[in-house]
C-alpha cells in the first residue's frame, strides 16, 4: 500500500473505535443479467453521520442507493441497520425512507397529506399524525402551504416537502437520490446549507447519491467514490482531496496534474521516481510501500505548482521547464497551461498577488518559465 | 390557424362540403321526426306525434332498457378487467408469454366482429350441451360478449395512461411503508379514474351501438335498440325511428358538451392556482434572498 492512505487510516480507525457502525454493508453485489452493477461492495456508516456517493453516471450508486432502499434484490451480500438484518425485507418493512430524485410527490394530495402518508400506513393515532405532520411543517417551514397540491409549488418548496415527508417517519436511515439534482443552479448552493442545517437539527443517519462533487464535499461529513460499481475510496472531503488513493479519485476530484513514472530509489526516509514526461526525477521526502522498479503515478495539484522566470536551485528534481500555452484569468488567481517539451502540459494556479509581491509583470504567452513544488506534496498512487 | 393565410373559396367548399355530407343526413332525421305525415319523404306540417307513439310502444321502450342494462354491466365489468389487464401490461416486468398476453388483450379490437359473435355463439351452444348452462342466450351472452369487446379498449387506455404517470410515485409509497395492494388503490387508481371514466364511457357507446355481435348472442325476447333500429327499418322507414334518433342526438349531445364543460372547468381552476402559487413565489424571491437560510440554522 502506498503512503497516502497510511496516513489516512489512524484518522478513521480512531473514530471508530468509539463508534461501532450503524449500517454495516458487506460484499453486496448486483448483477443485471451479464452487467455487474455494483461489484462486492463494504462500508461502514455511523451514526448521525452524512455520507455521500459520489460518481458519474452508470457508476453503480443508484443502484447501491435502491438496493439499501429494497427496491432492488443484491444477488449476493449483507446489510445490518442497527443490529438487525435487513438484505431481504420488503421496502415497506424497511426503517429507511428516502427522498427520490423527482421527489415523486403524490400529485393528488395536499402537502399535509403528502407528509401524512407515511404516518398512515403505520396506523398511528389520529392527534398523533395531526402533531407530527405540524412539526414537520414547521421544520421545513412549509405550514403557510400545507393545504396546497403539489403543482402549486415552486421547485425549491417540493423538495421541502419531499423532505419532510421523507422524516416524517422518523426513519433510522435517511436516503437522498441527488437531493438538488431538480434545482437550478442558484438555488441548490443555498438549498445545500439548508438541507445540511435541517439534517443536522433531526439527526438523522444519511446516505446521499450525487454526482456533483461540490454539493458532496458541501454536504458530507465522509464520501464514498464510486466507479464502474467499485467503492473505490471513502473518507472525510479533506482526505479524499489530499490524498487520493487511486487515479480515478485524484483526476474526479477537483484538477490534478497527474504523472506516470517509474521508482528509481526507494529508501525509507525519501522515493525518487523517473518520470519521462518531466525529463527528471520527482523527489519524495518519505518512503513509501511499493518497490523499486514499480510503476506509479504521482498526482500534484495546480495550486501545489510553483510559477517562476527564474530556473530552481535543483535542476532536473522536482521541477520543468516549459512555455505558457494559455492562461485562465479567474480573478484572485490565474490558471496557466505550461507545455513542457516532451508534450505534456502542466497546470499552475497562481495568486494574483504573487506577481504584485514580486514585483514583476505576469507571464505571457509563449514565454518560457520553470514549474517546481515542494517535495512533501506530490501524492503518489499504485493504481 | 393560419395567420394571415385565409382558405381560398376552393378549400372553404371542400370543408363545406365534407361538413354537409356528415351532419345533413342527421339534421333531416332531426327534421323528419316532426313530421306529420307517416310517408318518410313527404312534409306533411309540424308534428309530435311520433314521440308521443314512440312512449307507447312497449317493444322500443323494453329494447332500449335492456340495452341500458347490458351497456351499464358491460362498461362495469370492462373496466374492472380490463383496468387489471392495462396495469399488467404497463407495469409488469416481461414475463413468460408478455407478448402473446399483449396481443391477446387487443385481439378483439381488431377481431372482425362476425368471427367474435360466432365463435362466441359456437361456444356458448357446446357449453349448453356440456353442461345445460348457459340454458338460453340473452342478457348474459350478449353481457359476455359485450365485455370481452370493451375490455380490450379499457386496458389500451389505461395501459397509455399508466406509462404516463412516474413510476417513482409507486415506489415512494412503498418506501413510506404501503403494500402493493394499498398503493394501488390509494396511489394509482386516483391517477388513472379519469382514464377509467373515459374508458368507461367508451365501453357504453360501444356496447350501445352493438349489433353484429349481439345478434349471434341475442336470442327471444332479449332485444336491443340497435336491433329493434334495424329490423324496423328493413320493414321500411318509420317515423318513430326518427324520433328516437332524435332523442338519441339529443341525449349525447347534452352528455359530450357537459363533460366538456367539466373539463375545461377544472382545467381553467388548476391554471389559475398554477398562476397564483407562481405569483407568490416571484414575490417571495424579491425578499431578502439570505432569510431561508438564516431561519433555517435560527
Amino acid at each position: 500500500m502506498m503512503e497516502a492512505v497510511a496516513a489516512a487510516a489512524p484518522v478513521q480507525t480512531g473514530v471508530q473505535a468509539h463508534n461501532t457502525p450503524y449500517l454495516q454493508i458487506s460484499g453486496i453485489f448486483k448483477k443485471f443479467g451479464d452487467n455487474v452493477a455494483v461489484d462486492h461492495v463494504d462500508l461502514d456508516i455511523r451514526q448521525h453521520e452524512i455520507f455521500a456517493l459520489l460518481g458519474s453516471s452508470g457508476c453503480g450508486k443508484s443502484t447501491l442507493l435502491r438496493m439499501l432502499a429494497g427496491m432492488e434484490r443484491p444477488t449476493s451480500g449483507r446489510i445490518v441497520l442497527d443490529g438487525q438484518d435487513i438484505t431481504h425485507l420488503a421496502p415497506y418493512d424497511r426503517p429507511i425512507n428516502m427522498m427520490f430524485q423527482s421527489y415523486a410527490l403524490f400529485p393528488h394530495m395536499s402537502v399535509e397529506q403528502n407528509i401524512a402518508f407515511g404516518l398512515k400506513q403505520d396506523k398511528l393515532p389520529k392527534g398523533e399524525i395531526e402533531s407530527r405532520v405540524a412539526e414537520m411543517l414547521d421544520l421545513v417551514q412549509m405550514r403557510k402551504y400545507a393545504h396546497r397540491k403539489p403543482y402549486q409549488l415552486s421547485g425549491g418548496q417540493q423538495q421541502r416537502v419531499a423532505l419532510a415527508r421523507s422524516l416524517a417517519k422518523r426513519p433510522k436511515l435517511l436516503l437522498l437520490d441527488e437531493p438538488l439534482g431538480a434545482l437550478d443552479k442558484k438555488l441548490r448552493q443555498q438549498t445545500q446549507l439548508e438541507l445540511v442545517n435541517t439534517l443536522e437539527k433531526v439527526g438523522v443517519t444519511c446516505i446521499m447519491v450525487t454526482h456533483d462533487q461540490e454539493e458532496a464535499m458541501t454536504m458530507a461529513t465522509r464520501i464514498g467514490i464510486m466507479s464502474e460499481g467499485q467503492l473505490l475510496q471513502v473518507g472525510t472531503p479533506g482526505e479524499i482531496y489530499d490524498y487520493p488513493n487511486c487515479r480515478f479519485t485524484a483526476e474526479f476530484i477537483g484538477e490534478t496534474n497527474l504523472l506516470t513514472g517509474m521508482v528509481s530509489v526507494d529508501e525509507p526516509d525519501h522515493v525518487e521516481i523517473d518520470v519521462p514526461e518531466l525529463e527528471g526525477r520527482i523527489w519524495i521526502d518519505h518512503g513509501i510501500t511499493g518497490p523499486k522498479g514499480m510503476q506509479v503515478w504521482t498526482s500534484i495539484r495546480p495550486e501545489d505548482v510553483r510559477l517562476d522566470r527564474k530556473p530552481p536551485a535543483t535542476p532536473g528534481v522536482n521541477s520543468a521547464r516549459g512555455t505558457v500555452v494559455e492562461i485562465a484569468y479567474l480573478g484572485s488567481y490565474s490558471v496557466y497551461h505550461v507545455r513542457l517539451p516532451s508534450g505534456k502540459v502542466i497546470k499552475s494556479m497562481v495568486p494574483s498577488s504573487r506577481w504584485y509581491e514580486a514585483g514583476e509583470e505576469a507571464p505571457t504567452w509563449d514565454e518560457t518559465v520553470y514549474v517546481s513544488w515542494r517535495p512533501d506534496l506530490p501524492v503518489v498512487m499504485t493504481r | 390557424m393560419y395567420n394571415g393565410n385565409k382558405l381560398s373559396p376552393v378549400l372553404k367548399g371542400v370543408l363545406v362540403a365534407g361538413f354537409l355530407f356528415l351532419y345533413l343526413p342527421i339534421v333531416s332525421l332531426i327534421v323528419y321526426s316532426f313530421n306529420a305525415s307517416k310517408l318518410v319523404t313527404v312534409w306533411g306540417g309540424f308534428s309530435t306525434r311520433w314521440y308521443v307513439s314512440l312512449f307507447h310502444n312497449e317493444q322500443i321502450l323494453s329494447a332500449v332498457g335492456l340495452s341500458i342494462r347490458i351497456a351499464l354491466a358491460s362498461a362495469t365489468a370492462a373496466v374492472v378487467l380490463g383496468t387489471v389487464a392495462g396495469f399488467v401490461l404497463a407495469r409488469f416486468k416481461r414475463f413468460r408469454g408478455s407478448t402473446l398476453f399483449a396481443g391477446m388483450m387487443t385481439a378483439p379490437m381488431v377481431m372482425p366482429e362476425v368471427i367474435t359473435g360466432l365463435s362466441m355463439l359456437l361456444l356458448f351452444i357446446s357449453m349448453q350441451q356440456l353442461f345445460g348452462q348457459p340454458s338460453e342466450r340473452g342478457f348474459f351472452t350478449i353481457w359476455v360478449g359485450h365485455t370481452t369487446l370493451c375490455m380490450a379498449y379499457v386496458a389500451v387506455v389505461v395501459r397509455s395512461r399508466l406509462i404516463e404517470i412516474d413510476k417513482t410515485l409507486e415506489d415512494a409509497a412503498m418506501d413510506l411503508g404501503a403494500r402493493p395492494l394499498k398503493i394501488f388503490f390509494v396511489i394509482t387508481l386516483p391517477l388513472i379514474s379519469q382514464a377509467i371514466a373515459s374508458g368507461f364511457l367508451l365501453s357504453i357507446t360501444l356496447s350501445l351501438d352493438d349489433l353484429v355481435t349481439t345478434a349471434f348472442l341475442s336470442g327471444p325476447g332479449s332485444t336491443t335498440l340497435p336491433q329493434v333500429i334495424f329490423s324496423k327499418v328493413r320493414l321500411g322507414l318509420n317515423p318513430e325511428i326518427n324520433a328516437l334518433a332524435t332523442i338519441t342526438v339529443l341525449i349525447v349531445g347534452i352528455m359530450v358538451v357537459a363533460a366538456n364543460y367539466l373539463m375545461l372547468n377544472a382545467q381553467r381552476n388548476r391554471e389559475k392556482a398554477i398562476a397564483a402559487a407562481m405569483r407568490e413565489n416571484e414575490n417571495a424571491q424579491a425578499g431578502p434572498p439570505s432569510s431561508a437560510v438564516s431561519s433555517a440554522s435560527a
